[in-house]
């Protein structure tokens, strides 16, 4: 371990068998992590926010809306590709495909996911600016923390809850726009005449969001959240972290210690760490660094930034603190050169969770392809699995599944392949209108359900296999064969 | 050696070294634990916890008691939500159910909705009543007809089965029951052994499963003078009697020889429950608009045509 020796606690006395948050007020902050950071933060919300909105035209008989998952019609809509129930395999690739990148992620750049995306961090981010936008920056919010509940101090908590209240709601409004076509969902909302589920859906998330961003923040990322466990399994010597590099840090003194150090030369140098403790204020869950590798870092890169900015001012180089591999954290202290930063990443494992990565979403993008919008099921009838009829034909019941994946109306065939002497009718017809191939209109976007009658004569009244052949009749064609059987009282095909 | 959580583990506390950490006093063998407190918010919701079930089980059937549970401040029961359900679906299917009484049977195709409304009420209804001798296909078995097929006894469109489910066959407590009964030609001496195996032999002769031959052309006579009153000269059958068409390929009881001789000998006398008397006649309507959709059912007009010149013959033979 490369992290200092550790200090006994002076708290020890104070720890009992439960622990009380400890406030965390980050200072304000601006670096390059920052600014990444900041713009994050407004991508990740602008895709939260606007996804809903966006329109995506499928004709007369299907929604308009290009990020839609209709529980209610069991479709789910993505730009061009329309999911139907069946086909949840593709939403399992992309969960398998977000797992995988996370692992492609986590072993490269370590948590930045944590750091940067995860909601919770990027809605307690927004809560922070929020608390500096209402108290001042963290000298002033630890001060209001302390006083006593005057009236004016009152005042202050109401008004900045009452904007988390607000943000938390929009965040639970947005969320149910993902499920309905949003602009008649939010003229509903308003107007009182949406589902109970919506305004249930509302009122949870807008306090999960009130409670996990404006008051449990890093507790959730400490305590609740297993990912920071998963994630330090994928870490290896090869990961990025960001790293106190003690080596050139310890041991640490003030500006002032240091001044007395320059001043004896030849006695032991003290090291680079001023001791400033920015990077502690400016920690988003309250962490020292400088303790080492820990769950309560969520790598964003902020104390990368306070440091730098007190090192450029005291007259040293930057990057005390800074995104360095176990494996080069050991030849720094040799005196070696670092790793190039391309060679850690176009490591092998990197190369082969890549490699998984992309043939899984090429995979995926060939199934999408190929796959067939225009599919029949067969299912025989198993009691009776035969009716002789007065002339002693014999009659074998079936449920049809035409499935019409278009988003247009579909006339299509049902043709008898083998069973000779034999005709179909379904239940809407007349038996002695029987045929050898029925003509079916299948609505947009649907499964029709027919039940049909196979009618084989006397003569030709044995037990078979033969097959239905579905046959979509306007241009685009395209159809499907399903194999069945046919029974008689001589019992069921070989 | 074992610390006393109680007493002695105060005294035992330290730091420890590769950790850092405080260590709760206790050690077995050498084994020490360390102090890594819960967040005091987790003990919070483990109170909140404790404060909710115990709300619950006041509010909620919980205790168990001498004769029955406490019954809980909101008096809720899994049987009564239950009687809640099924009373919400009734209110649910009230105008449906008005619509289906007013409707008469021969017009529900009109409205594809309520028809196939009927059928799956029907569907339901049948499991309930029917599958106990029509089995749960309705394809019946010996002595209970298929319903499936396209040979009815009384009559195959939707009015005539609505009317044989509403009086039953052979109910003597219902005056207006389908009633037929064939004469036991056997048992009771109107043809003897010979006979009657003469009489089979032609039977089985217009069903086409024999050959003529010398025991079907005595039988011939005998069917004209003793059967053709019921069964029609051919043995077409008629509905008005419920006597069975003898010339298909369907046998209520069996084509072969064996068993026409014993049906022949002893006669058969099947019977059905009048249902009007046990269940509603929507109820009635929807089992009947579901036996007539199971694929044999006939039309209106066409039933009737049959049934005008099965009686004919039946009536002149008189």
């Amino acid at each position: 371990m490369n992290s200092p020796a550790p200090v006994p606690t002076d708290h020890a006395s104070e720890i009992g068998y439960y622990q009380k948050r400890k406030g965390v007020f980050p200072r304000k902050i601006d670096g390059r992590f920052r600014r990444f950071k900041w713009l994050m933060m407004a991508l990740c919300l602008l895709v939260y926010y606007a996804t809903p909105w966006l329109r995506w035209d499928r004709g007369p008989y299907a929604p308009n809306q290009a990020v839609l998952v209709d529980l209610a019609h069991r479709r789910f809509f993505m730009f061009a590709i329309e999911i139907w129930p069946q086909e949840f395999y593709f939403v399992a690739g992309l969960l398998i495909m977000a797992g995988i990148g996370l692992f492609l992620v986590t072993s490269a750049v370590g948590r930045a996911w944590c750091g940067y995306a995860c909601p919770q961090t990027v809605w307690t981010d927004l809560y922070q600016h929020v608390d500096r936008f209402i108290d001042g920056d963290r000298n002033a919010q630890i001060r209001l923390q302390a006083a006593p509940w005057t009236p004016a101090k009152i005042a202050r908590r109401l008004l900045k809850w009452s904007i988390y209240l607000t943000i938390a709601f929009w965040t639970g409004g947005a969320w149910i726009l993902y499920f309905a076509d949003a602009p008649t969902l939010t003229h509903d909302f308003w107007t009182g005449q949406a589902a109970a589920v919506a305004y249930a859906t509302v009122f949870v998330l807008t306090m999960t969001t009130f409670v996990l961003g404006g008051f449990m923040r890093e507790q959730v990322c400490i305590y609740m959240c297993p990912w920071p466990r998963i994630q330090t399994a994928m870490l290896d010597e090869k990961s990025l972290l960001v790293t106190y590099k003690d080596w050139r840090g310890e041991p640490r003194g003030s500006v002032k210690a240091h001044k007395a150090d320059d001043a004896k030369l030849g006695a032991e140098k003290l090291g680079d760490c001023i001791d400033c403790l920015q990077c502690v204020a400016v920690c988003p869950t309250g962490i020292d660094i400088r303790e080492g590798p820990q769950i309560g870092c969520i790598t964003c890169g902020l104390c990368i930034d306070a440091c730098d900015r007190a090192m450029v001012q005291t007259g040293r180089p930057r990057g005390l603190i800074d995104y360095a591999t176990l494996d080069d954290a050991v030849r720094e202290k040799r005196g070696e050169a670092p790793t190039p930063i391309l060679r850690t990443l176009l490591r092998p494992r990197m190369l082969v969770y890549l490699g998984v990565w992309s043939a899984l979403g090429l995979a995926m993008l060939f199934m999408l392809g190929a796959r067939t919008r225009i599919d029949v099921s067969v299912a025989k009838d198993r009691n009776p699995q035969f009716v002789t009829l007065s002339n002693g034909s014999v009659r074998n019941g079936y449920t049809i599944k035409l499935r019409n994946m278009e988003d247009r109306p579909r006339r299509m065939t049902l043709a008898l392949d083998g069973l000779p002497g034999g005709a179909l009718y379904d239940d809407e017809m007349d038996a002695a209108a029987a045929t050898r191939v029925l003509e079916l209109a299948v609505p947009a976007d649907a499964t029709r359900t027919v039940r049909v009658y196979a009618v084989a004569d006397r003569a030709h009244a044995v037990p078979q296999h033969f097959g239905m052949v579905l046959r979509a009749l306007d241009s685009e064609g395209g159809g499907a064969r399903r194999d069945t059987s046919f029974t008689t009282s001589q019992g069921d095909a070989p | 050696m074992m610390t006393d959580p109680h007493t002695g583990a105060n005294s035992r506390k330290r730091i420890d070294e590769p950790t850092g950490t405080e260590t709760m006093g206790h050690e077995w063998d050498g084994i020490e634990e360390l102090n890594t407190p819960l967040p005091r918010w987790w003990l919070w919701t483990f109170y909140a916890c404790i404060a909710f079930a115990i709300g619950y089980v006041i509010v909620y059937p919980a205790f168990p008691m001498l004769h029955s549970g406490s019954k809980g401040l909101w008096g809720w029961s899994s049987r009564g939500a239950l009687a809640a359900d099924i009373q919400a679906e009734d209110a649910r299917r009230g105008p449906q159910m008005a619509a289906l009484a007013a409707v008469p049977i021969e017009q529900l195709p009109n409205d594809p909705k309520l028809l196939r409304a009927a059928i799956d009420g029907g569907r339901a209804a049948f499991k309930v009543n029917c599958v106990q001798c029509h089995g749960a296909g309705a394809a019946g078995g010996k002595g209970y007809p298929n319903l499936n097929d396209d040979d009815w006894l009384w009559g195959g469109d939707a009015k005539a089965i609505e009317y044989t489910l509403t009086h039953g066959v052979r109910q003597d407590a219902d005056k207006q029951t389908r009633t037929s009964q064939m004469p036991a030609f056997g048992r009771d001496g109107i043809l003897n052994a010979a006979q009657v195996q003469d009489v089979v032999s032609h039977v089985r002769v217009i069903s086409g499963q024999d050959k003529p031959g010398a025991s079907a052309a005595r039988g011939t006579a005998l069917f004209a003078a003793n059967c053709a009153v019921c069964h029609g000269a051919g043995g077409e059958g008629s509905r008005s009697v419920g006597a069975p068409r003898l010339t298909d390929a369907i046998w209520l009881y069996g084509g072969d020889r064996a068993t026409l001789t014993e049906t022949v000998t002893n006669a058969r006398y099947g019977q059905m429950p009048n249902w009007g008397a046990r269940l509603s006649p929507v109820t009635i309507k929807m089992l009947a608009t579901y036996v007539h959709s199971l694929g044999g059912g006939e039309d209106a007009p066409a039933a009737s045509a049959p049934t005008a010149p099965a009686t004919a013959p039946a009536g002149t033979a008189k």
